[in-house]
């Protein structure tokens, strides 16, 4: 692997540069933690003061676009692992494709995402625009799509920009890897299962009370 | 509460104004011996081991952190007896009020709406006799209000969408001020009014003086009729509604199979959100008031409910 | 001036708008902080004119509304926050630590854009006619009964909050991952521990402003929302989450000015810190402890009595480790050789101010007391004795203490003498009788109030304009020093940071040659042990 020999003056070597760059990504991370966690505290709460409306409004989401899109980041979580493994020289191709293959499931989860809100936005379920909750309940109904939308706006928001970063990443790496793209892609991998992560939990929150019984 | 072993203490104006007066006292003088003990070493070093002086200054055999226990020990000590002290009184301030003597307060921008129980109604103004426990049920019509008396060192948010009890007693005849206290829009400053302390037989004068078109009750027992309630809740109605005689106080049984009590607030969310508490045995069928009813109707209504009876007279 | 210096490597636009050197950024953020305490300083300026009578005279209360809102957000986001870390932080810390820059200097030039991209928001809003919610933006005033433009502001509210979670994530990166070789962490000077501390509490309690702010705008653009109390949503859960990130931020706003005062006393003192474990640990213990008393800011607003318990007592527990930094930095006066230069008289002055400020702080965490307290002066008087007599003394003394190694030049001790004491009597003058304005019972945000208060004022508003001049007079010694000053050598007080080794101003990349530590820190005495502390 040839390494680019060039690093900013404050490091003493390319690998000291490497490691406090993963560093970085590791107390961003926290920082998305903590912004994802006031919104789900919030959540909770909601849903412990109106457990009921909270369970009649989850039965009116996609169950079945919330499971694929589960699914989806799972694999294109396992793939972005994979494409980790094969960075190196000789695999850079499939290294490439493998990332080609996340980025594809990271749209394909995006244009998903668009068909259920479009369907929601039919059913008059996005509050302040066009919301009629014909079951009963419908306040808490309205609490909780407006915390499925904020939830899953940012959520995707944040999948764009994995997506942006694995497709510079990709292009980088078709080129002629070096050693620093090897950091750069591990802390892009980073990102992209901690976004694996929030989802798993917001589907959970989302798609699942109301489901049990 | 101890107070009144302490010769020469003015007691305040109210039960536990004194109370919160000692506290600052206390207050004052623990934070005027740390900052006098703070401010004298800090004089004593800066004379004495200024640059130009010729004195001693070998201090290397100290063992710091005996000193270091000793003043975070000291600390801690004084801090917990501050916080046991202050909690103990406020939780006295702020203890549940039993069903005294009710006057229900509205804030709105920017004015305090005062409803006596006999209907009289005053604004930005509260008429109270001394010496007598008060209970206020205060509401909020919009933003956030805080019904503040700074002469009896008390003071309570009102939150939009729930009701506040609050307990004032007042000891000594005389005008207070009464402020609010949490910022809500442009006439804030404004939002300010006065607290008259009678004498019972001023007091009493004083009621009849003003002549209440009708009792908050009566016109609650009209609203009643006027928002069409009755044309499901009164006898012989078609739909099958729970009568609301006898309701207030008593545990409701709900359909999800717990119980709740019905006080100001379970009446008052029926009537506003009707669909989050079903009483058992009943389908979801009464529509929402809200909107349709302002806080001060509310109030008249809930007095009328509770008028027919309970299980506690 | 040494040729190397970074202020000669280059003259262009672009060599500053441009550059990644932190000196350089540190620069641009003291240019940019100048600019928003000017305006916070000219809106306090007319709230204290207008408070000088009971009536309305100046301004209407829409306008006063605006001038005390506007006061808050620009002081509190766009000057406290960022001041001390992000001027002399950012210069500094790469210097006192033995390193070339900070980790990331491209994302701290991007904090600082963020930054004055978050302030150009603000300013258009208020342009535009300003905002009326107070710095505490509460709901439901804020998003439903509100009709200024609070969407804009809490927009730029929300950039800049990037910018702070990209220098603390800058600075935690950089404390642990660049410090000289043979600099251990017992051997960090203590301001290092205190920012590093400030960095762990932006990047863990920003973020949770960013969302609740996120959600304001929500509710204001689709007129409903989650803490709306028509559909059963609490405004207190607003208060909950607001108070989560701002009580730990007051710490942000306090830390870095505790870290100079170390850093102060002991030079002017020569002497270590005493303790240096001790108030090491008391940053962190600080940090930490913050983030579980935010609901001290609610104890009349309905939350219920054990919640107030528990945060009264936490509040009680955090004020543990800044008794030990006070009466450390006491210790440390103790057989020391006192000089009494500008920086050391600032530092005394926040020792006393901050004390003030935190023990009525006390007053405030006990609850019975705060029930009469809360929203009175009394809670005005409370913070500005904090981040006006602490923070804004530290962030001056600071200043002036590492003015010659940033520009090289040497003000006027006797003019910075004079400001430092005119400071300290304007502030105690200004912010001293709205203790007892608080005690009376004159609520805050107040345009009009009652006659009787009125005497209390006019001495504040008197206060206010000695404190004015005060404040500007650094102005024109520090201008004029820059083109008139003496050379600064390379190390003027004579001390042993780091930062001090390398010529005044330091070159591009800090040092000549990589320096390597073999000392504890404080080593002011040639014949000087380690204290044999902590044994
Ligand atoms: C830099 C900013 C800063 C700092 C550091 C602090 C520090 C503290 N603050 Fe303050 N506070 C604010 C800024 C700050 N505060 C602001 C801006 C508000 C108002 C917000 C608004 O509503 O707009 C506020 C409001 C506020 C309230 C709410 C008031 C209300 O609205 O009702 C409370 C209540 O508990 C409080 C408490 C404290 C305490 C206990 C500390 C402690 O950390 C202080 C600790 C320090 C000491 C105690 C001094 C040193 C100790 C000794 C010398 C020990 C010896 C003493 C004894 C043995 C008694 N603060
Ligand atoms: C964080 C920092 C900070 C700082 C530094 C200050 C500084 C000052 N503050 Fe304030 N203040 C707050 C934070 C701060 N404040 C907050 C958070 C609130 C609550 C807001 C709310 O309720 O929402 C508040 C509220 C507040 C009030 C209460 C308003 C009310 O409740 O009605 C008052 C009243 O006296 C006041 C006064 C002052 C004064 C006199 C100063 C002085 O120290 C200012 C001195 C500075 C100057 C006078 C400027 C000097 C001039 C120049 C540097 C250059 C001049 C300019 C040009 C030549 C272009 N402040
Ligand atoms: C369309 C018919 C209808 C109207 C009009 C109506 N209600 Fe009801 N109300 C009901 C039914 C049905 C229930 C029982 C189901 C439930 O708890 O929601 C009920 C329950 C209640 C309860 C709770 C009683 C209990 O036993 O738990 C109260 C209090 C109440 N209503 C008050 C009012 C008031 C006040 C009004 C007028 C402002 C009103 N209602 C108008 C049908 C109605
Ligand atoms: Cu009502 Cu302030
Ligand atoms: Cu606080």
């Amino acid at each position: 692997m040839p390494d680019d020999g060039a690093f900013a003056p404050q490091f003493v070597s390319a690998r000291h540069r490497d490691e406090t760059a993963e560093l970085g990504m590791w107390v961003f991370i926290a920082t998305e933690v903590l912004l994802f966690g006031g919104l789900i505290l919030g959540y909770c709460v909601y849903r412990h003061a109106y457990p009921a409306a909270f369970a009649a409004a989850s039965r009116h989401t996609e169950i079945a676009i919330g499971t694929a899109n589960t699914a989806i980041l799972l694999t294109s979580s396992f793939l972005v692992a994979c494409a980790v493994d094969a960075f190196a020289e000789e695999t850079r191709k499939t290294c490439v494709a493998l990332l080609s293959g996340a980025i594809l499931l990271g749209s394909l989860f995006i244009v998903l995402k668009g068909i259920e809100y479009a369907g929601e936005y039919r059913e008059h379920l996005v509050p302040g625009l066009d919301f009629k909750f014909s079951g009963e309940l419908a306040n808490g109904a309205t609490l909780f799509f407006i915390f499925y939308f904020v939830a899953t706006a940012i959520h995707a928001l944040h999948m764009m920009v994995g997506i942006g970063l694995l497709m510079v990443l990709a292009r980088l790496i078709l080129r002629a890897p070096t050693a620093r793209h090897r950091a750069a892609l591990h802390s892009a991998a980073l990102y992209w299962h901690f976004v694996d992560v929030v989802w798993i939990f917001l589907f959970a929150l989302i798609y699942l009370p109301g489901r049990t019984a | 509460m101890w107070r009144k072993w302490i010769p020469f203490w003015h007691s305040g104006v109210s039960l536990h104004g004194g109370d919160v007066d000692m506290l600052f006292i206390g207050l004052l003088i623990a934070s005027l011996l740390v900052l006098g003990l703070l401010f004298f070493l800090l004089t004593l070093f800066c004379v004495r081991y200024r640059a130009s002086n010729d004195v001693d200054r070998d201090h290397r055999i100290t063992k710091s952190w005996r000193w270091e226990v000793g003043w975070t020990a000291a600390s801690l000590a004084g801090f917990l007896v501050l916080f046991v002290w202050g909690a103990e009184i406020y939780f006295q301030i702020y203890r549940t009020p039993p069903d005294e003597l009710s006057v229900f307060v509205v804030a709105k921008q920017w004015m305090w709406k005062v409803q006596h129980s006999g209907g009289q109604s005053e604004i930005n103004a509260l008429h109270i006799p001394v010496g007598r426990p008060i209970r206020l049920v205060m509401a909020s019509q919009d933003v956030i209000h805080s019904f503040f008396i700074p002469a009896i060192r008390l003071k309570h948010d009102v939150v939009p969408g729930r009701y506040q009890d609050l307990e004032i007693e007042v000891d000594k005849p005389g005008h207070y001020h009464l402020f609010c206290a949490e910022y809500c829009g442009t006439e804030h400053s404004g939002m300010t009014g006065e607290i008259v302390a009678m004498g019972a037989p001023d007091y009493a004068t004083w009621l009849a003086t003003q002549t209440p078109a009708d009792s908050l009750t009566q016109e609650g027992g009209a609203l009643f009729r006027e928002l069409g309630c009755s044309g499901c809740h009164g006898a012989g109605s078609k739909i099958h509604a729970p009568s609301l005689d006898g309701l207030y106080g008593r545990p409701v049984p709900l359909s999800d199979g717990s119980f709740v009590t019905a006080d100001d607030k379970y009446i008052r969310d029926s009537i506003l959100l009707p669909r989050s508490q079903i009483a058992a045995g009943y389908q979801p069928l009464m529509p929402s008031f809200e909107g349709k009813v302002s806080e001060e109707q509310l109030l008249r209504l809930i007095l009328y409910i509770k008028s027919l009876g309970g299980p506690h007279p | 001036m040494n040729e190397e210096s970074y202020l000669n490597a280059g003259y262009t636009l672009r060599s500053w708008f441009l550059t990644t050197d932190h000196k350089r950024i540190a620069i641009l953020y003291f240019a940019s902080l100048l600019f928003f305490f000017s305006i916070g300083g000219l809106a306090a300026t007319a709230i204290r004119i207008e408070l000088a009578t009971p009536q309305a005279d100046l301004v209407s209360s829409d306008m006063y509304n605006r001038l005390f809102t506007m006061h808050g957000v620009i002081m509190v986001w766009f000057f406290l926050i960022p001041s001390i870390p992000n001027t002399l932080g950012n210069f500094i810390v790469p210097l006192m630590i033995g390193a070339r820059d900070l980790a990331f200097p491209r994302l701290n030039l991007l904090s600082w854009y963020l930054f004055i991209l978050g302030g150009s928001v603000t300013l258009l809003a208020v342009a535009a006619g300003g905002i009326d919610t107070g710095w505490t933006f509460y709901t439901p005033f804020s998003t439903l009964y509100s009709n200024s433009y609070v969407a804009v502001a809490v927009t730029g509210v929300f950039i800049s909050g990037f910018s702070s979670i990209l220098t603390g994530l800058n600075f935690i990166v950089t404390i642990h991952r660049l410090r000289a070789p043979g600099l251990t962490w017992y051997r960090l000077p203590l301001f290092i521990w205190s920012l590093y501390a400030t960095s762990v509490i932006l990047v863990l309690a920003t973020p949770v402003l960013a969302m609740t702010l996120v959600l304001i705008v929500v509710e204001r653009l689709l007129g409903v929302g989650i803490f709306d109390p028509k559909i059963g949503g609490d405004p207190l859960l607003f208060q909950h989450l607001f108070w989560f990130y701002s009580h730990p931020a007051v710490y942000i706003m306090i830390l870095p000015g505790m870290g100079v005062i170390n850093e102060l006393v002991s030079c002017f003192s020569r002497k270590a810190v005493f303790g240096y474990k001790f108030v090491a640990w008391a940053s962190l213990a600080i940090a930490a402890v913050g983030f579980l008393v935010w609901g001290h800011h609610m104890f009349v607003s309905g939350q219920s009595l054990l919640a107030s318990l528990v945060f009264s007592f936490m509040s009680f527990i955090v004020a543990v480790p800044s008794a030990i930094k006070v009466f450390n930095w006491t210790a440390t006066l103790h057989k020391g050789s006192i000089r009494f230069d500008a920086p050391m008289l600032y530092a005394l002055a926040f020792i006393g101010l901050f004390t003030i400020g935190g023990l009525t702080g006390l007053f405030l965490a006990c609850l019975a007391y705060d029930v009469h307290a809360t929203d009175t002066y009394f809670v005005v008087a409370h913070f500005h004795y904090i981040m006006v007599g602490g923070m804004v003394t530290a962030y001056f003394g600071g200043l002036h203490y590492w003015w010659p190694k940033i520009t090289g030049r040497l003000y006027s001790e006797y003019w910075a003498r004079i400001a430092a004491v005119l400071i300290f009597v304007g502030f105690n003058l200004t912010f001293f009788p709205q203790f007892i304005l608080g005690a009376e019972g004159m609520p805050r945000r107040y345009h009009v109030y009652p006659p009787e208060f009125q005497l209390w004022n006019v001495l504040s508003s008197g206060g206010a304009s000695i404190l004015a001049i005060a404040y500007l007079l650094p102005l024109f010694y520090l201008a004029y020093s820059l083109f008139f000053g003496a050379r600064a050598p390379a190390n003027p007080w004579d001390a042993p940071g780091l930062e001090w080794q390398t010529p005044s101003p330091p070159p591009e990349f800090n040092f000549v040659s990589q320096p390597v530590v073999t000392r504890p820190p404080y080593q002011y005495t040639p014949d000087f042990h380690a204290e044999p502390q902590n044994a």
